[in-house]
């Protein structure tokens, strides 16, 4: 099936800053994509050039096949976007904007609109100056939410949301991805990612360095084991994927590539095992290992040297 | 009183630009006064008859105040300045203490300070306290550049003491306004109520020569008398009024919830009305209590210019300067004295145009245009929907122009006709208003950085305009200005062929700013 969205090589520059550096993605019908990286790392701006806002300096964009620039307007019929700065206008109530960009985008489903406002326990009726960055943000949701299209773009939509709203929020994506809906989700909040996203893509200094599944990122981490073995270990220093081993007699402590993982408890049930405790890679660490620059991984390095 | 210097200075330097630009803008308002008079007059007798037809004119007086040794310096600018530097310092306080305080607990941010060890009133003292250094500034301001230019100098104390305890009375009122309102909005209506009574009870006042002048906080500050037997009691109202309306505040403090006012707050539409179904109707009703301000605003204006009469002879004088801006006198004075007005008054105008104009761009800056762009309204569309708008209320806003100078004419000659010609006088102007409009447009298109910069042609315009003839610009300079090319009706018969190219070319820049807008990135 065609992309929903189709990025390829796309390079952005403001300036002398150059946002996006050769960036490719792909979103697919019917998944919600998880859209991630450290601050600045080029998500909005990927995000506005989709919304045909900035203009490429190279690179192939398709949106729904179509050139989001040349395009925009009839494409943006087929899509609701949820910006990260909410700004609303001071002397509009979020009822009337609410309207406004339903009816802008070309229909509003009333009955979803009751249903979201009861839900998000939006006041529709204060001005847009009175309200609080979360209910700035759920106004924009309930705009985006109420009106039928097919892809929703959502640039960090829950920031400023309290627990329970963001647990609607979750409910609502799940009932539009059921709906064959198609998501971009920019996000920091992993939990989040974790609970809604089908597949995930890393970006890093206006680049995809990682994109895939969560099961198949996770893949690319690794397991800390302790365990406590029948005899003293052996051997074990050598086998590949092993890093950061500690041995005390009998106890041993490790840190495995996943990859690696069935060659090495072979290993150790060869040996004897008495006691062993595994632990997965948390997503914290999966993105950590793409956050931080080299700098960390380096430094992880040494400390692994060092010991 | 935990917290209070530390909210006080981060408030001062939050807001020290503002401050600043008021200081400027309320200085130059007394003391471009000084200048302009003693530049209009140049020997006693002009200005004592000039201050003859002056104190007869009761639309004068119902603008200004009352008519005090109108033939000195001094007391011409009490006359013309008082009442309007009282509204701009009553402006400032309002918007100092209405933003660090109702503004403030709206959005919520107030609760994290107050959740930090602090005294509770602490934010409200350290915002009253701002305002009252400001308005304290400004008054320095004005007494220091008056006796400077060379005023007696217990005539600009007491034109800077009275404005500095009017801006406290004015904070003091604010401060009470934001507790008993549960919105910025409504603090800002509530204060600027009080000051528009505050004027139109001195209006009254002034003009029937009664008491009510005595309840206006405004009139107190007038009673004061500066450069006229300065007399310092009616200060004691002043003081009162802040105190009052101070203890008054801090009272209503205390009884209230955190968020809450005590009038209760009116809940806008849940619903958007069908007018606002498209980005036109949402332009419009953006744009449209602008509109109508300007359009107020201007009409008064004009009546205050046609309320002169047929008396331009002697109020304008016979010095240099009023040669070099009017054209030569005799019988056609009257008419050059109606061109320049005329001119005057649309360049005020054209503030609005460009304030208009540039209205996409502001909205661009507030991040308010991503959301409407990622619906399927074209970006043409929406920048073409603010300049229609933008034309609409321009042509509303030279109406109003042309129909104040008109009607302020025809009340005080009883000549009709006056209305339909100095209408038409003001549309001839119309072209170089909206060339200014054209080039925020074009700015906006091309380089949205320096947008604001419009700002600076419409000074430009201003300045050869009041100073092209006196300070003998080159002729390439005063060319640049597109209202140089106009016909100065009714001074100068129409002329059609200039009217026609000033417009295209207009027509032009507008075109090339939409294509410009339509090609770049938003923001
Ligand atoms: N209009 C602009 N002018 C100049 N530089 C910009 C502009 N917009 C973005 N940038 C720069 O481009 C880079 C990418 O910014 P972008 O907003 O896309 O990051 P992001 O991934 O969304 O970050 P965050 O997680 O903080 O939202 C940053 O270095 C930013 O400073
Ligand atoms: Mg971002």
């Amino acid at each position: 099936m065609d992309s929903v969205i189709d990025i390829q090589d796309l390079v952005k520059t403001f300036g002398t800053t150059r946002a996006l550096d050769g960036l490719d993605l792909q979103v697919t019908p019917g998944e919600v994509h998880g859209f991630l990286g450290p601050n600045g790392a080029g998500k909005s701006t990927t995000i506005r050039v989709l919304l045909g806002l900035l203009h490429a300096d190279s690179g192939a964009v398709r949106l729904f096949g179509g050139d989001p620039w040349k395009q925009a307007a009839e494409l943006h019929r087929r899509l609701a976007y949820v910006p990260g700065d909410v700004n609303l206008w001071p002397n509009l109530t979020g009822g009337e904007v609410i309207d406004l960009l339903g009816r802008l985008r070309g229909g509003i489903d009333e009955a979803r609109r009751a249903d979201l406002v009861e839900r998000f326990q939006l006041d529709t009726t204060k001005k847009g100056r009175a309200y609080s960055k979360g209910n700035r943000q759920k106004v924009a949701l309930v705009a985006a939410l109420c009106s039928d299209v097919e892809l929703l773009v959502l640039d960090e939509p829950t920031s400023g949301l309290d627990p329970i709203m963001e647990s609607v929020f979750q409910e609502c994506v799940d009932v539009f991805r059921d709906g064959g809906g198609t998501v971009l989700l920019s996000s920091h909040i992993l939990a989040e990612v974790e609970r809604l996203c089908d597949r995930v893509s890393i970006v890093r200094e206006g680049r995809v360095v990682e994109s895939g599944t969560l099961a198949q990122l996770r893949h690319l981490t690794r397991t800390s084991i302790h365990a406590e073995l029948a005899s003293p270990a052996t051997g074990l220093d050598g086998l590949p994927g092993i890093h950061g081993l500690v041995a005390e007699g009998t106890r041993v402590d490790f840190e495995v590539d996943t990859d690696s993982l069935s060659d090495v408890l072979a290993k150790l049930t060869s040996i004897g095992v008495l006691t062993l405790t595994s632990q997965p890679p948390t997503l914290e660490e999966l993105f950590l290992r793409h956050y931080g620059d080299e700098v960390v991984a380096e430094s992880a390095d040494v400390q692994e040297a060092a010991r | 009183m935990t917290g209070t210097a530390t909210f006080l200075r981060t408030f001062l330097r939050r807001d020290r630009w503002m401050i600043f630009w008021f200081l400027v803008g309320t200085t130059v308002l007394y003391w471009s006064q000084a200048v302009s008079v003693d530049g209009l007059y140049t020997t006693q007798a002009e200005f004592d008859k000039a201050a003859a037809t002056m104190r007869d004119n009761t639309a004068f007086i119902a603008m200004a105040g009352p008519p005090r040794a109108l033939n000195t310096t001094g007391g011409q600018v009490t006359w013309q300045a008082a009442a309007f530097g009282a509204i701009v310092v009553g402006l400032m306080v309002m918007f100092l203490i209405g933003r660090h305080t109702r503004a403030e607990e709206e959005s919520g941010r107030e609760e994290l300070l107050r959740a930090a060890v602090v005294a509770r009133t602490a934010p409200m003292t350290a915002a009253l306290l701002t305002a009252m250094i400001a308005s304290a500034i400004v008054g320095a301001g004005v007494t220091g550049s008056l006796i400077a230019y060379g005023l007696p100098a217990a005539g600009s104390i007491s034109l800077g003491v009275g404005l500095f305890l009017f801006g406290c009375a004015l904070a003091a009122v604010a401060l009470l306004a934001a507790q008993l309102t549960s919105s910025t909005r409504a603090t800002y209506g509530l204060t600027g109520a009080v000051i528009g009574v505050a004027y139109g009870l001195r209006a009254i006042g002034d003009v029937s020569g009664g008491g009510l002048s005595w309840v206006s906080p405004i009139g107190w500050y007038q009673s004061m008398h500066a450069f006229s037997g300065e007399r310092w009691w009616p200060a004691v109202f002043l003081v009162v009024m802040a105190g009052l309306s101070g203890v008054a505040a801090y009272a209503v403090f205390d009884r209230r919830d955190y968020g809450a006012g005590v009038l209760a707050t009116r809940p806008g539409p849940d619903r958007a009305p069908a007018s606002l179904r498209t980005s036109l109707g949402l332009a419009w009703r953006l744009q449209r209590p602008s509109i109508v301000g300007w359009t107020l605003g201007v009409f008064l204006g004009g009546i205050g210019y046609g309320s002169i009469g047929d008396d331009v002879n002697s109020v304008m004088g016979d010095s240099q300067y009023s040669h070099d801006i009017f054209g030569a006198a005799g019988p056609n004075l009257v008419d050059s004295f109606y061109a320049v007005a005329v001119l005057m008054l649309v360049l005020i105008a054209s503030g609005f145009t460009v304030s208009s104009a540039l209205r996409p761009r502001a909205e661009e800056d507030a991040g308010r245009v991503e959301s409407l762009l990622a619906t399927a309204l074209p970006r043409r569309r929406w920048f073409l929907d603010h300049l229609a708008v933008t034309l609409t209320g321009t042509l509303l806003v030279m109406l109003a122009a042309g129909l104040g100078i008109g009607v302020g004419y025809a009340l005080v000659t009883g000549d009709g006709g006056a209305v339909g010609r100095l209408t038409g006088a003001t549309f001839a102007q119309l072209p170089g208003v909206l060339v200014l409009g054209g080039l925020a447009r074009l700015l906006t298109g091309f380089v949205p950085r320096w947008a604001i910069a419009a700002w600076l042609a419409v000074a430009f315009c201003v300045v050869v305009l009041l100073f092209g003839e006196v300070l003998r610009f080159p002729q390439w300079v005063v060319n640049v200005s597109p209202f140089s090319h106009l016909a100065s009706v009714p001074a100068d018969t129409m002329a059609w062929g200039p009217f026609v190219a000033v417009a295209a070319l207009a027509v032009a820049i507008s075109t090339a700013g939409v294509i410009g807008f339509g090609r770049r990135d938003i923001r």
